[in-house]
């Protein structure tokens, strides 16, 4: 495990065969630039609020919030939000999905919030989001982060920023993972090949 | 995997409570935030089932279904099947034809909970039967001492008072030693079950040699009516044997917590002086009362078991 | 009665009164055995085949309720005698706790004629102990003998007063029935309805301690042995119980014992689940209490399997634990929950006949228990080996209260002969009345 952090590329080919689509350097390099666009769209930056869909967006929102220190010296304040009580298909589903940690360190009303996940796919984790933001208040404006849009969208959801677009067959996984076995170090994004029983339905 | 129903700890095993404490622990946040509301089960209904009168266990499990938007509906039922032309079964199978998705059952007797799951498809969820179980009560106390010791695997807790006829006793002695901690009982002899140590306790008499070390000392509630000669000679006799008080505490580890299940009967169970003493945890243990049983509400919710072949059983044609 | 010429042919007979077990035939003619032994010849007789079955003295069951007057909806004197000969029993005692009870003359005569119209297993009525089975005053005993009870019992409700029981021991010596305790201490039991230990702790059940039933079964054995009465114990379940038997047995008592089927057979695990349907008093036991009844029965301490047949309907048993009446319907599964004790070497196919017809018929002092030459045709046909699924809405009694329900077992009675005629055919079921 340790090896694959030391050198990031010696074990990037998964063993099930899928192909790497952005790797590490790549996602910093995205990040980066999505900071800027960001900050060159943003009027207030007081006003931002990072709030990150775990797991993936969690690691990804951090490094944005670290981008916009470097770039504007600005501390944006990073929440976690788990959309699970708000997915919509919980009813047809017997076996109910792990929930993940929410924390929102500060209240959304009147503040620029800026949705961070990972990959983006039907569109409906992102609408759950929206509802469950708006639980925690009223934001003066929401926007989109994906690292990847694989595109499939079932709903009008657009996204404001992309890292990177790629085309997928709707049977294939993306998956964003973390070299060194969590998200804390190098992370990379993997398109698999489809199995029969992938659902995805969520992404 | 936890099963259909949720009738007891004992049917529960380690990887099934840490998952219930896990999720309880996402629902304490809910419980935080300004809308204190998520659209989780929308369109379900749960029905109360209360046979025995209880406003903190039904209360809770109202709130934590409202906070998981679904309807809920508090059933008042007869305290007795017998009073009414009509078998708690009766009752299970009329529910059974509303399409419930969960029913919470409280009984004065052991067992109906199991018995109404036995005919209903719904998922039944025990809020506590006569002397057997009350699993949510344990899931909370656990949750509770996790979040005050950081950890259960290791800890003794000493549960202290009337253990024959509690419920509460059962449900966490099956939980807690689940979790890797030892657990003690000790009350009066009249009052600790037949066999008591095949659940795996130790039982004392003494309350001193019981709460000797331990980290945990949980404090049941006896009943008045228990205390007026059949079980125990009187109140005053039971408190200065078995009531805790901060001298006896002392022979318990010096950051020793006191848990009660409530409602307390102050100065009998517990001393006037302990009842006052940190109120922060028996509120604790209110707040996560609701966030375990939106957990379990949430987890068993979606297990309705279409077409149960048992509902035909007594529909056979009369000889 | 009958005029029926029947033949069984070719089975092993069992005849513990004879100590005869041999393969060969049984001739009936006129309500009486003819004749017993190998390649008898009656062609122009009915035939019964009995190839691989066992032919036994049709079996006598000293406990039973038959629920007739004032319960009918549990059962009746027919339901319950058409249930019995599906067993393989030609003949029932029943208990006095009907509706109102069985402490008259004029109630035993009652339950006989209903029983000659309706029954096709012969009936035995028990009278009460104490009238209106409020264990105070002594019941007619003398009238109730000449109106034809066999026994005395307040059975369901134990006789507390000691002195009461007393006199009753005393009393029944000059009409030389019987009188059967339900030994258990109802104070003792408390609000108790499963074995006191374990099996009660796990389900927050109130338990009835052993000890409950040991110590009214020692109060009425010092008693027996004391007046020179003649006790029977009914339904034994507790090791201690089985002891205090053995011991008063020992210094001369004139003590019998009946045990149940479910209590050689059943523990208090089968509550597990809280099947009120196995919810009986005394309650299922402990294990050691199991062995205990069983070595009780094999060394002769207990002398009859008495089933303690209690019919209940499904609205009284769909009620709270606590709430739902205790017993269960024996009759039809008997048989074949009892050749346990045969397949664990405990009993011998013979000894088993003899604690199932000749010794309780003895104990109440009514013909049965003989496949003699001139004794009453009251014969049993029984295939050991038949696996069935026992299904109670398929059986004979009113009420389906039963633990074995949807279970296979093994062994079944398969033809029935009372007085002489065959009144049960597993193929063709009750044929008479």
């Amino acid at each position: 495990m340790t090896s694959q952090q030391v050198d990031p590329h010696l074990n990037s080919q998964p063993p099930s065969g899928g192909r790497v689509v952005m790797d590490d350097v790549a996602i910093r390099r995205a990040l980066m630039r999505i900071a800027h666009e960001v900050l060159e769209r943003c009027e207030d930056l007081e006003r931002l609020y990072l709030v990150a869909i775990p797991n993936g967006g969690v690691p990804l929102a951090r490094q944005l919030a670290r981008n916009f220190k470097q770039i504007a010296d600005v501390d944006v304040v990073v929440g976690i939000l788990d959309t699970t009580l708000y997915r919509d298909d919980l009813k047809i589903k017997a076996e109910r999905p792990r929930l993940r940690e929410t924390e929102m360190p500060s209240a959304v009303d009147g503040r620029i919030v800026i949705l961070v996940d990972d990959v983006l796919k039907t569109g409906r984790t992102i609408r759950a989001a929206m509802d469950a933001l708006m639980d925690f208040g009223r934001p003066s404006a929401v926007q989109v982060v994906g690292l990847v849009d694989r595109g499939h969208r079932e709903l009008p959801i657009k996204l404001d920023y992309v890292g990177k677009n790629v085309p997928t067959q709707p049977d294939e996984e993306v998956r964003m993972s973390g070299l060194g076995g969590n998200l804390d170090g190098a992370l990379e994004v993997v398109v698999m090949p489809g199995e029969p029983e992938s659902s995805g339905g969520m992404r | 995997m936890i099963g259909r129903d949720l009738l007891g700890t004992e049917d529960l095993d380690r990887a099934d409570i840490e998952r219930i404490l896990e999720t309880a622990e996402h629902m304490r946040e809910i419980g935080r935030r300004t809308i204190k509301k998520v659209p989780t089960l929308r369109g379900r209904t749960i029905v109360n089932l209360f046979f025995e009168s209880s406003t903190r266990t039904k209360s809770s499990f109202e709130i934590a279904g409202k906070r998981l938007s679904a309807d809920v509906i508090n059933f008042a039922a007869a305290s007795s099947s017998l009073k009414k032309a009509e078998s708690i079964l009766d009752t299970a199978r009329n529910l059974e034809a509303m399409d419930l998705d969960a029913v919470v059952v409280r009984h004065a007797v052991a067992g109906v909970p199991k018995q109404i799951a036995d005919v209903l498809s719904a998922p039944v969820i025990n809020a506590g039967d006569g002397a057997h179980e009350h699993p949510t009560q344990a899931l909370l106390d656990l949750l509770t001492v996790r979040r005050e010791k950081g950890r259960i695997d290791g800890l003794t807790i000493a549960i202290i008072g009337d253990i024959l006829h509690s419920r509460v006793a059962r449900s966490n002695i099956y939980a807690f030693r689940k979790m890797g901690a030892e657990v003690r009982v000790a009350g009066p002899p009249q009052m600790l079950p037949a066999a008591i140590e095949t659940l795996g306790v130790k039982a004392f008499t003494s309350l001193r040699e019981a709460i000797d070390g331990v980290d945990v000392v949980m404090a049941l509630r006896i009943q008045n009516e228990r205390l007026s000669g059949t079980y125990l000679p009187s109140v005053r006799e039971y408190s200065a044997t078995y009531g805790i008080d901060r001298e006896k505490l002392k022979f318990a580890k010096d950051d020793a917590i006191v848990m009660h299940p409530g409602p307390v009967n102050r100065g009998v169970e517990l001393s006037h002086d302990l009842t006052d003493h940190r109120p922060g945890v028996i509120l604790d243990q209110v707040r996560n009362g609701v966030a375990i049983r939106m957990a379990v509400l949430y987890l068993l919710s979606g297990r309705r078991q279409e077409g149960d072949p048992r509902l035909d059983l007594e529909s056979g044609e009369e000889k | 009665m009958s005029e029926q010429r029947i033949w069984i042919r070719g089975g092993r007979i069992l005849d513990p009164a004879a100590e005869r077990d041999e393969p060969g035939d049984v001739l009936i003619e006129g309500g009486v055995i003819v004749a017993v032994g190998a390649k008898l010849d009656a062609s122009d007789a009915q035939v019964i085949d009995a190839n691989g079955a066992w032919i036994a003295p049709g079996f006598v069951d000293l406990h039973a309720h038959l629920r007739e007057p004032g319960q009918e909806y549990k059962e009746d004197i027919a339901s319950g005698g058409r249930s019995a000969v599906a067993g393989g029993f030609a003949a029932v005692a029943c208990m006095a706790n009907t509706h109102p009870v069985n402490d008259d003359p004029a109630m035993t005569d009652f339950i006989i004629d209903r029983a000659k119209q309706d029954s096709p297993a012969r009936v035995y009525p028990i009278a009460a102990a104490t009238r209106g089975l409020e264990g105070s005053e002594m019941t007619e005993m003398s009238a109730l003998v000449e109106a034809g009870a066999v026994a005395f019992s307040d059975d369901g409700k134990t006789i507390m007063d000691g002195g009461v029981m007393r006199r009753i021991l005393e009393y029944s010596k000059t009409v030389g029935s019987p009188v059967i305790t339900h030994g258990e201490d109802r104070h003792l039991v408390g609000e108790g309805v499963v074995n006191e230990g374990p099996v009660s702790t796990k389900l927050g059940l109130p338990g009835n301690p052993a000890v409950a039933e040991d110590v009214l079964v020692t109060r009425d054995l010092m008693l027996a042995e004391m007046t020179g009465a003649h006790l029977h114990v009914a339904h034994v379940s507790t090791k201690g119980a089985v002891a205090a038997i053995r011991r008063s047995r020992e210094r001369g008592a004139h003590v019998t014992a009946e045990v149940t089927p479910h209590h050689l057979t059943l523990t208090d695990e089968a509550l597990l689940g809280y099947d009120t349907n196995a919810k009986v008093a005394p309650p299922l036991r402990s294990k050691a209490d199991v062995l205990a009844c069983r070595e009780g029965l094999a060394d002769g301490t207990i002398d009859a399997i008495a089933t303690d047949h209690a019919p209940h309907a499904v609205h009284e048993k769909d009620l709270e634990f606590t709430e739902a009446p205790p017993g269960l319907i024996g009759f039809e599964t008997a048989f074949p929950v009892v050749l346990d004790l045969v397949r664990g070497g405990e009993l011998s196919p013979l000894e088993l006949m003899r604690r199932l017809s000749t010794n309780p018929a003895r104990i109440i002092g009514r013909p049965g228990g003989s496949l003699a030459i001139g004794a009453a045709a009251d014969v049993a046909i029984l295939d050991p080996e038949m696996n069935w699924i026992y299904d109670p809405a398929k059986g004979y009694s009113k009420s389906r209260n039963s633990p074995w329900a949807g279970q296979t077992l093994k062994g079944r009675a398969i033809a029935t002969i009372v007085a002489g005629r065959l009144v049960y055919d597993v193929d063709r079921g009750v044929l008479y009345p």
